[in-house]
């Protein structure tokens, strides 16, 4: 029985040697894109890892600037000045709108951040995906897609997380308009608006998303999130909506709040 | 339709420029007819220009048959002057081309002579002298003029005081006259502005590889580099020209987005460039001559490495990222890597800059958010905006509801409007519709901006345009 056990634990430790040189998913990962909400970053074990993929796709066609936004908040939440690199076909403009500095700049993100990288078609798209990648000093790269991407195979998608793993970058796939299918990403994501929490005389509040994690290496999917982007600190938050409900505390932003107390006492 | 240009076998069957198409084509039964293009004459001079650049870095044009070499200083590399327009001679008769050329003490003299001269001359002087008026090429008055008054050429001009001239027949033609007969300089302008630093290599035997001429192209960076490290420099902006032995040449570029001086990233561009080429580097019968010039430095000081060696991680990376900048670029072309930077502007679509990353576009400070607030710009944008259909509950009132794509979006929520005016100051007509702009949700839970464009006292009829998506 004892001897047994040791044999056992042998075989263990060489399994994990053989995976430290050869596969990829057992290194130890250089550290997380953390979205500021706690119980979010702990079900996915501290945030979206970095040396990895990570799969977005965007719930329905429309959804397309929520998946987008998700992506490039997260990305853009890391301090410092570290580029973001966007990759896309140059028809992106025209099918999903022009990445729009003063709307990122509004939202709480440094647009001198960004570089956008547009490629005539998705051939190159994932050539220069390869490229960025293996630049270290990205705060992330966003590689944006339509549609079915059949360049995109297994192969293709171990090659670019064998580069972000190297590199030690972190790669989000931005899959619009397609479906979901098996790859090689670390989680792969459902992305949708979700309604925000209404403003004074019903405007529409901050931006708020409907995450679903469709898969995740680590551990158990599925599972489901509606978070709040909160720009003045930078981080998701709770939904605003879901908070009311479970009885918590309203995070409204200092300045309504003294403005609805001052309804409240007049 | 009338002839704009004839070839030698048409001169010879009384063919004129100028001549209707249809009288030739009477008079010619097999008439081969050419469209004129003018921009492709002039592409081709401009390709005829850059091959001379191996008589003289000075190359001006002439548009629109003609061009001017300063090869003051130059000609003893091809044996003399004779020699030298002999080279060209055959070289241009090799594509084809015929070339009636002069030389001149000065670029004017030398352009007159080429055009207008006639009869031979013992010297330049006396050729000069011997030209008719029309070299001057004043307005066609004034040449009139001229000859009415019995002045035929050149040399009957000269011979009066230039004062008479110019009261006479304007400061134009005294002018002319001076600069004819070198009084005056008579400046070149020249094609290519003299790039600060150049290596070039000639070759005895034509190189037959590329492989073999991308090995001479690192040999001549190395050199280049060499030399603006001297300097204190680095470069921004590296050009390959490659000369084929039958006159024609072909230039290829690289950008940098930082100055630099380093060897490997110059070549890794240049490799990155010539397999992105769409018709691949074509040596012919072979390349004589290559030439790495440098047109654009800026200052680069040396950087110091940490004392345990290795540079600065930080650096480093830095330098990474405008190597992957670079990189990129040089395979997709300038336009495609971008930065965006703020314009002073309220107009939406107007508001940012998209620069060109190989410009390294200054950061230049965004709008701060508005504390509290949900953003009021939406982040992905159309431009141009996009036609949609909305039903409002009143004519100027908020939409309820709206149908783009194909879709139908019941808003649920909205604010609004955010009047936006047409920049006035900027158009003659003091015009230009103001747009009212609502951030609405619908029920789905998706923000759109959509703007009405003109007040219904501006226009009867004001179309809805969709022209954002809110995250």
């Amino acid at each position: 029985m004892r001897e047994s056990s040791s044999q056992l634990a042998g075989l263990r430790k060489r399994i994990a040697r053989l995976a430290a040189n050869g596969g990829f998913e057992s290194r130890r990962a250089d550290g997380w894109l953390a979205s500021g909400h706690a119980s979010f970053d702990a079900a996915i074990g501290g945030g979206l890892m970095i040396g990895r993929t990570h799969e977005f796709f965007a719930a329905d066609a429309l959804d397309a600037t929520s998946a987008a936004a998700f992506a490039a908040l997260i990305a853009l939440r890391t301090p410092g000045k570290a580029p973001l690199i966007w990759l896309r076909t140059s028809d992106a403009g025209k099918r999903t709108g022009h990445i729009y500095a003063p709307g990122i700049a509004e939202l709480g993100g440094d647009p001198d951040r960004l570089l956008l990288v547009e490629t005539t078609d998705p051939k190159m798209l994932l050539a220069c995906a390869n490229d960025a990648i293996r630049c270290a000093g990205s705060a992330a790269v966003i590689v944006e897609s339509w549609g079915k991407f059949p360049l995109l195979d297994l192969t293709a998608g171990r090659r670019l997380a064998l580069g972000a793993r190297d590199a030690g970058t972190i790669l989000l796939m931005l899959r619009l308009n397609a479906a979901p299918a098996p790859s090689v990403a670390e989680t792969r994501w459902s992305v949708a608006a979700a309604a925000s929490h209404a403003l004074e005389a019903n405007a529409p509040g901050a931006p708020a998303f409907d995450l679903e994690l469709l898969r995740w290496r680590g551990g158990a999917a599925p599972a489901r999130w509606r978070l709040d982007w909160n720009h003045d600190e930078k981080a998701f938050g709770p939904n605003a909506d879901e908070a009311a409900l479970s009885g918590a505390l309203l995070p409204l932003p200092a300045r309504r709040a003294m403005a609805s107390h001052g309804a409240a006492a007049a | 339709m009338r002839l704009a240009s004839v070839d030698a076998a048409a001169l010879a069957v009384g063919l004129r420029v100028g001549m209707p198409l249809a009288d030739a084509r009477a008079q010619i039964g097999e008439l081969t007819v050419v469209p004129h293009d003018p921009v492709l004459d002039q592409d081709w001079l401009d390709r005829l220009a850059q091959g001379c650049a191996r008589y003289s870095p000075l190359v001006s044009l002439d548009a629109p048959d003609g061009l001017i070499l300063d090869i003051a200083g130059a000609e003893h590399l091809y044996g003399g002057e004779a020699e030298l327009v002999r080279d060209a001679e055959r070289r241009l008769a090799r594509l084809g081309m015929t070339l009636r050329h002069a030389l001149g003490p000065t670029a004017d003299a030398a352009r007159a002579l080429a055009r207008y001269q006639t009869r031979p001359a013992p010297d330049e002087g006396q050729a000069i002298r011997r030209l008719p008026v029309a070299a001057l090429e004043l307005e066609a008055e004034a040449t009139t003029a001229l000859v009415r008054a019995g002045l035929k050429t050149i040399g009957d001009l000269a011979s009066r005081p230039m004062a008479n001239i110019a009261a006479r027949f304007g400061a134009d033609a005294a002018m002319a006259l001076r600069r004819l007969l070198g009084d005056a300089p008579s400046p070149l302008a020249p094609r290519i502005a003299l790039p600060p630093v150049v290596a070039e290599r000639r070759f005895a035997e034509p190189l037959g590889s590329t492989a073999h001429a991308t090995k001479v192209l690192a040999e001549l960076t190395g050199e280049a580099i060499e030399e603006l490290g001297e300097r204190g420099k680095g470069g921004r902006h590296f050009r390959a020209t490659f000369f084929r032995s039958d006159g024609l040449a072909r230039s290829i570029a690289i950008e940098t987005g930082h100055p630099t001086r380093d060897t490997g990233l110059v070549m890794r561009l240049f490799a990155e460039r010539m397999d992105s080429l769409a018709d691949p580097l074509d040596p012919g019968f072979g390349f004589d001559m290559i030439r790495l010039a440098v047109p654009r430095l800026e200052r680069l000081t040396a950087t110091q490495l940490k004392l345990e060696g290795g540079a600065v991680r930080t650096a480093n990376e830095g330098a990474a990222m405008d190597e992957l900048a670079d990189r990129l670029t040089t395979r997709l072309g300038r336009g495609r890597v971008r930065r965006l930077r703020p314009a002073d502007t309220h107009i939406p679509e107007q508001a940012q800059l998209e620069l060109p990353a190989a410009d390294a576009p200054l950061p230049l400070a965004w709008p701060a958010p508005e504390e509290g607030e949900p953003p009021t710009r939406p982040f992905h944008l159309f431009d141009p905006p996009q036609p949609i259909e909305v039903i409002a509950e009143v004519p100027d009132g908020p939409p309820h509801h709206f149908r783009w794509r194909r879709a139908t979006h019941a808003i649920r929520r909205y604010e609004g409007p955010e009047r936006i005016a047409a920049e006035w100051w900027r158009r003659r007509d003091n015009g230009g519709l103001t747009r009212d702009y609502y951030r609405v949700e619908d029920a789905q839970g998706r923000r759109f901006w959509l703007f009405r464009h003109g007040l219904y006292d501006e226009k009867p009829d004001p179309r809805w345009y969709i022209h954002g998506v809110f995250a």
